[in-house]
């Protein structure tokens, strides 16, 4: 087999692969429909009979002061007087309780629930259109694009509402041209705890007293940033929340009479600061309402909602302001704000409760109405009850009259209410809505290119063997991948997931000692005294090589089983792991607070950084001569250790604390965007000079030599008891000789094939390190066990083969394999990454851009490398598999090693082929059964929460994992391209 | 460590002379051995229900989960003594050369040290595995020590306390006699019973039996039985391709 058609035969997989996934994908995650109608004054949903002017009335409120507060959850806004030792977080803003305690007809506090995904784009989205935004909006987050759903904002600038905004820019990009006025200030950079309250700050009270407006909305990103930068638990956050519940006070105090002030929190955050997921602690932001003039009947009642979904402030605030509720609004308004039936008595305007529900349940109904004639995914039982229940609502009420008992009207207030629960709930319940045909072709075409694979793996590897065994199905070794494929079924298993991986990997690490045992080859066998030794059997190897490398393997699994031991003090904890505690080495340096913690962190990543970049070293001057003065052999001795200073100082940079060293902040902004930067291009600049130059062999000229004519041109350097030998003749050398050059060669073919590994190696670690300096160790474990893992297949095969059942081909077999698959996801935890949205690294996207960014593909790739760099280190070096066994050989009987791959390139070709297709059948498998676990557990309750992120992060695993593999391989098949012309240049004349 | 006792050498001086030594190498005779193992591993077998069902009657409150700790001692105690017994009295041991006092007692110090060994190598393992490292090491320990009365215990009454012989058991010609057939297959029920225990360790199904170590335990215990059930049935039905190296 050519090289060209192994590679389009593997892009071809791949690309079969791809297409199931994004079939499958796109038959899953469907986006809800948007009904692009809008509410207007004319087609105001008015109560019974008499028309009013719905938008020319008289408003509650002529004007609202909107304050979001990013990730204002609701623990942030209680007041505990009782708590003697306040966490950094608690009891900082104490005006919300004071308020709402002391004038409770002026000010209520609620919890306010918002639903998943809680990340800030779709929260602006749901509470300004008063709908439920789906999964699929979630990747928008940083592209936002406008609104086209009917919203408040649309709605209030339609009744001649003037409107002001000030803060996150993402408002900006989502209700373009909607305001009056607007100061947007960047949201992307999370580091930045201060430029946009700041901005807003400078522009708020003075917009507030002037007469230019009748909607200000201000939305404050620093408590966010902060939870992302530091999390809740630290001082930061205390000045941050105190700084904020100074500027409600100033607000309140310029606030007049006619003016409505909100103050919310878009979601909440979790323990770590983050937030995108659907635990309490994510949804739970905090609502407080106020104005100067009494809101509130009186004190909160008992049948007060304590908790307020995040949907019911559109109408609320519509219905308040005068304005429509928009169109695909599913809220319902929040009753304590209007008047009961009769009590419209004093200057209190507007819609009684009654009314006002009225209105929104004829609203609701209408959109329900729309949204069933235009998509048929809300089951038609439920929405016939729904119907049902509308009529006998809208009979009702326009039955009962003004004068009508207290105790009826009470009734009707309840059924509306249960009226618009249950369409919020039906809606929700629907929303996540399927196309099975999609999925199905989707699982169709996954599970063939899975078979096609596991074939073309077979085919080639009986060509490999030359023809036998064509139809030999492997029963015992994928056991452990079909295990670990079962495991992605049930939802505790993928929760459990980085442990569950750890298990599996130690089990197949154990087994193969055990196996080889079982065959009889860990120890050398006995003489049999009593027979003499068969003629057909091969001679019985020496005792001694067997125990030494039975020994050397047993070693490598004992660091192996070390590597994958350690390696889970580096995990990160799911939300849903109650009693798990994340890794102390997670957290970025500059959030700790002990500096002496700090200080042991650093040096030892340090010494991780510094062990890793010699081991890489030494293992290239071993296997190679690093002298020459080529691009690549010049890339290969410095771009290392420099990569490696530029991180060390740049750690150094990040790690110290934000206001010591006042007078060098200048030095230390340069440095935090030079440093990274400096690592960023050198790696590229090692991998390019690779690429373009992948044999680092020393040449030396040399001129003609006597006795060996005038045709030896360019001889690598030798060892000096051949170059003895001159005496012969110059044939007879040149065909001595030969091995020894393949060996040189190949040498230096193999070094340069494990600098690729080597570089890209560095690369991604470069993310993880900017992040988090802790887990420098875990990268020096996960070096550490790749080669323990190369090392147990190669001290297997040499068992094997030492022992006489050595088959002569080169394939590899499905242990190494799958133990290499496992240990890339294995890693995938270990580097602290978990497979739920919350968990992304994101700030890994500012590592050498602390301003942020422009576009969206640079953070995008910076954040990718981040969290896959375990799944792109295995997959570049999965070729490895192939070479170590040959590598590692003894070179003292002949020393052709790997060159035996050179000497019958069909092999060759097959068996790289072979390897690269059990790797992707083994990662296939995996995104299939995670494919599967999301179909046919689509109306799990975990489904969103577990299966879903799961099946995404398997799927981008699988994406990223076959690109890098398909780079390794055709790095491999360039330097043997290379090292075939080299070879041709050397040898023409030598041997005519 | 110590001199491989070439076990080919010495088939015939391997089992004590109350056993016609013949009957090992012809498979015509074995019907009698493993009618022996049968009846023994029935012995062994009842003894862990005995181990099970006397304390319930003695102790007040006594149940698997409830009290493992408990159960688990009675039943490694139960297997030890049982298992010695039956081994000592059948003779199935290694040959004694010497038969001075002297070799005797280091013989014993060995297997006292070796069994110390396996307890502490299960108990890493275990811990490698996942285990909690510091809180319930008792427990874990205890599993270890089950662990060891099922596997080693058995090693060292067959093969007397010679690790590379146990070591070369586990191959696939590595068994010289039934009883090292049956060796092989109840230590590897038990080890594989203790893995698949783990199994369910992670679900959120909230049954007592899936508290640590129950899970491991019983799984040995359950896969220890299945053992001594399945090895004399195996051999009794795979007897004609059995053959073993003493002509």
């Amino acid at each position: 087999m050519k090289r060209l058609p192994v590679l389009c035969l593997l892009l071809w997989l791949c690309a079969l692969f791809y297409a199931g996934i994004y079939l499958f994908v796109s038959g899953f995650l469907l986006v809800r429909l948007e009904v692009n109608r809008t509410s207007g004054c004319d087609d105001v949903l008015q109560p019974s009979g008499a028309r009013r002017d719905f938008c020319g009335a008289e408003p509650r409120f002529r004007r609202t002061l909107l304050l979001v507060i990013d990730a204002l959850k609701i623990d942030f806004a209680r007041f505990d007087p009782d708590n003697k030792s306040p966490r950094p977080y608690e009891n900082k803003l104490p005006v919300l309780e004071e308020t709402a305690s002391r004038r409770p007809a002026h000010a209520r506090l609620y919890s306010f629930r918002a639903d998943p995904p809680t990340t800030t784009m779709q929260r602006i989205k749901g509470f300004t259109t008063g709908s439920l935004p789906t999964f699929i909006d979630l990747g928008n987050n940083f592209a936002s694009t406008a609104i086209l759903e009917d919203n408040i904002i649309h709605q209030l600038g339609n009744i001649g509402k003037r409107l002001v905004f000030m803060g996150d820019d993402t408002w900006e990009n989502l209700f373009p041209n909607k305001f009056q006025r607007s100061l947007p200030f960047p949201s992307f950079n999370v580091k930045d705890l201060h430029t946009v309250d700041n901005g807003i700050l400078q522009h708020l009270y003075s917009t507030m007293v002037g007469e230019d407006w009748d909607v200000l909305v201000a939305h404050f990103l620093g408590v966010d940033h902060c939870g992302h930068r530091f999390g809740p638990d630290h001082p930061a956050m205390g000045q941050k929340l105190t700084q904020m519940d100074g500027v409600i006070r100033s607000v309140m105090e310029r606030l007049q009479n006619d003016t409505l002030l909100v103050v919310m929190g878009d979601h909440g955050m979790t323990d770590t600061g983050d937030h995108g997921g659907e635990s309490q602690k994510e949804t739970d932001a905090a609502l407080f309402l106020y104005s100067p003039t009494p809101l509130f009947p009186g004190p909160p009642s008992q049948s007060e909602p304590e908790v307020v979904p995040q949907t019911d402030l559109v109408p609320t605030l519509s219905l308040l302001l005068g304005a429509p509720i928009p169109y695909s609004n599913v809220g319902q308004v929040l009753l304590p704000l209007f008047p009961a039936e009769g009590q419209t008595e004093g200057a209190v305007t507007g819609l009684s409760q009654l009314e006002a529900l009225w209105v929104n349940v004829k609203q609701v109904n209408r959109f329900l109405e729309t949204y069933s004639s235009m998509a048929r995914d809300i089951p038609s039982e439920s929405l016939a009850a729904l119907r049902d229940h509308f009529s006998r609502l809208s009979a009702t009420y326009l039955a009962s009259s003004p004068a009508s008992s207290p105790a009826s009207t009470r009734e009707l207030v309840e059924s509306m209410q249960a009226y618009l629960s249950s369409v919020r709930e039906t809606c929700r319940a629907t929303w996540a809505r399927f196309n099975p045909l999609k999925m199905a072709a989707g699982l169709a075409v996954l599970a063939l290119a899975c078979l096609l694979c596991f074939l073309v793996s077979q085919a080639s590897g009986a060509l490999a063997a030359g023809g036998r065994g064509l139809l030999t199905v492997p029963l015992k070794d994928p056991v452990f991948d079909s295990l670990r494929c079962a495991s992605l079924l049930s939802d505790s298993y993928v929760i459990a997931e980085g442990r569950v991986v750890t298990f599996l990997l130690l089990s197949l690490g154990l087994f193969v000692p055990v196996r080889l045992n079982w065959e009889g080859r860990l120890l050398p066998p006995l003489h049999d005294p009593q027979k003499p030794p068969a003629g057909l059997l091969p001679p019985a190897p020496p005792p001694a090589a067997v125990r030494r490398e039975s020994y050397v393997l047993l070693g490598c699994l004992g660091l192996l089983v070390g590597g994958a031991y350690l390696s889970s003090c580096f995990h990160a904890c799911r939300e849903e792991q109650g009693a798990c505690q994340p890794s102390p080495f997670l957290a970025p340096l500059a959030r700790l607070q002990d500096s002496r913690r700090k200080n042991l962190q650093y040096v030892m990543s340090l010494a991780a950084l510094g062990l890793w970049t010699y081991l890489l070293r030494r293992w290239l001057r071993h296997y190679g001569n690093l002298n020459a003065s080529g691009g690549a052999v010049l890339a290969a001795r410095w771009v290392l250790p420099l990569v490696a200073v530029c991180l060390g100082l740049h750690w150094a940079v990040s790690g110290t604390p934000e206001d010591s060293f006042r007078n060098l902040a200048e030095l230390i902004g340069v440095a935090q965007v030079a440093l990274p930067r400096a690592a960023f291009a050198l790696l590229g600049l090692g991998m390019a000079l690779l690429w373009a130059d992948p044999i680092t062999v020393f040449l030396k000229t040399r001129g003609p030599a006597p006795g060996r004519g005038s045709h030896a041109a360019a001889i690598p350097p030798l060892p000096p008891r051949y170059r003895a030998s001159t005496g012969i003749s110059p044939h007879a050398e040149l065909q001595h000789l030969i091995p020894q050059i393949y060996q040189r060669m190949r040498r230096s073919l193999e070094d340069s094939e494990q600098m690729g590994a080597g570089e890209v190696d560095t690369r991604p670690a470069v993310e993880a390190y900017g992040l988090g300096t802790g887990m420098a160790m875990s990268f020096l474990l996960l070096l550490l066990e790749m080669g323990a893992l190369l090392h147990i297949h190669a001290s297997a095969t040499s068992l094997a083969g030492l022992q006489g059942a050595h088959s002569g081909d080169f394939s590899v077999p499905w242990t190494p394999v799958v133990l290499w698959s496992l240990a890339s996801s294995q890693f995938f935890h270990a580097t602290g990454h978990l497979a739920t949205f919350p968990s992304i690294q994101w700030a890994a996207a500012f590592v050498g851009f602390p301003g942020g960014h422009a576009g969206t593909l640079l953070p995008a790739s910076l954040v990718a490398l981040n969290t896959f760099s375990s799944h792109i280190l295995f997959g570049v070096a999965c070729p490895l598999l192939l070479f170590w066994p040959l590598v590692c050989e003894d070179d003292a009987e002949d020393a052709v090693m790997e060159m035996r791959l050179r000497e019958n390139p069909q092999q060759f070709s097959s068996a790289l082929l072979q390897l690269s297709t059990r790797y992707l059948t083994i990662l296939g498998a995996q995104v299939l059964a995670s494919v599967c676990a999301a179909a046919v557990l689509r109306r799990h309750l975990m489904v969103w929460k577990v299966f879903t992120p799961k099946l995404m992060f398997e799927a981008s695993g699988f994406l990223v994992s076959s690109v890098s593999l398909l780079v390794g391989v055709s790095l491999v098949m360039r330097v043997d391209l290379a090292v075939g012309r080299w070879f041709r240049r050397l040898l023409p004349d030598a041997t005519r | 460590m110590n001199v491989n006792p070439r076990r080919e050498d010495n088939c015939f001086s391997f089992f004590p002379s109350t056993f016609n030594l013949r009957s090992f190498c012809i498979p015509i005779m074995w019907d009698h051995e493993i009618k022996a193992m049968a009846s023994s591993h029935a012995i062994i077998a009842s003894s862990v229900f005995m181990a099970t069902v006397v304390p319930a009657v003695f102790i007040r409150g006594f149940s698997v989960y409830g009290t493992h700790l408990l159960w688990l001692s009675s039943v490694t105690g139960a297997v030890s003594v049982v298992n010695v017994a039956v081994f000592w009295l059948l003779g199935i041991s290694q040959p004694t050369k010497k038969h001075t006092i002297g070799y005797k007692l280091s013989r014993l110090v060995r297997s006292c040290l070796y069994l110390l060994l396996s307890c502490l190598f299960y108990h890493t393992v275990v811990v490698l595995y996942g285990a909690p490292l510091i809180e319930s090491a008792l427990e874990t320990f205890s599993l270890a020590v089950l662990l060891t009365s099922l596997t080693t215990l058995r090693c060292l009454c067959v093969l007397g306390p010679n690790v590379q012989a146990w070591i070369r058991v586990f191959s696939r010609h590595g068994a010289m006699s039934v009883w090292d057939t049956s060796l092989q297959i109840t230590v590897a029920c038990s080890v594989i019973g203790a893995w698949l225990g783990a199994f369910p360790i992670p679900l959120d199904w909230d049954r007592p039996w899936q508290v640590w170590p129950v899970s491991c335990s019983l799984g040995s215990v359950i896969g220890y039985l299945t053992g001594l059930v399945v090895a004399p049935a195996w051999i009794h039905f795979h007897r004609k391709q059995l053959t073993y190296k003493c002509k």
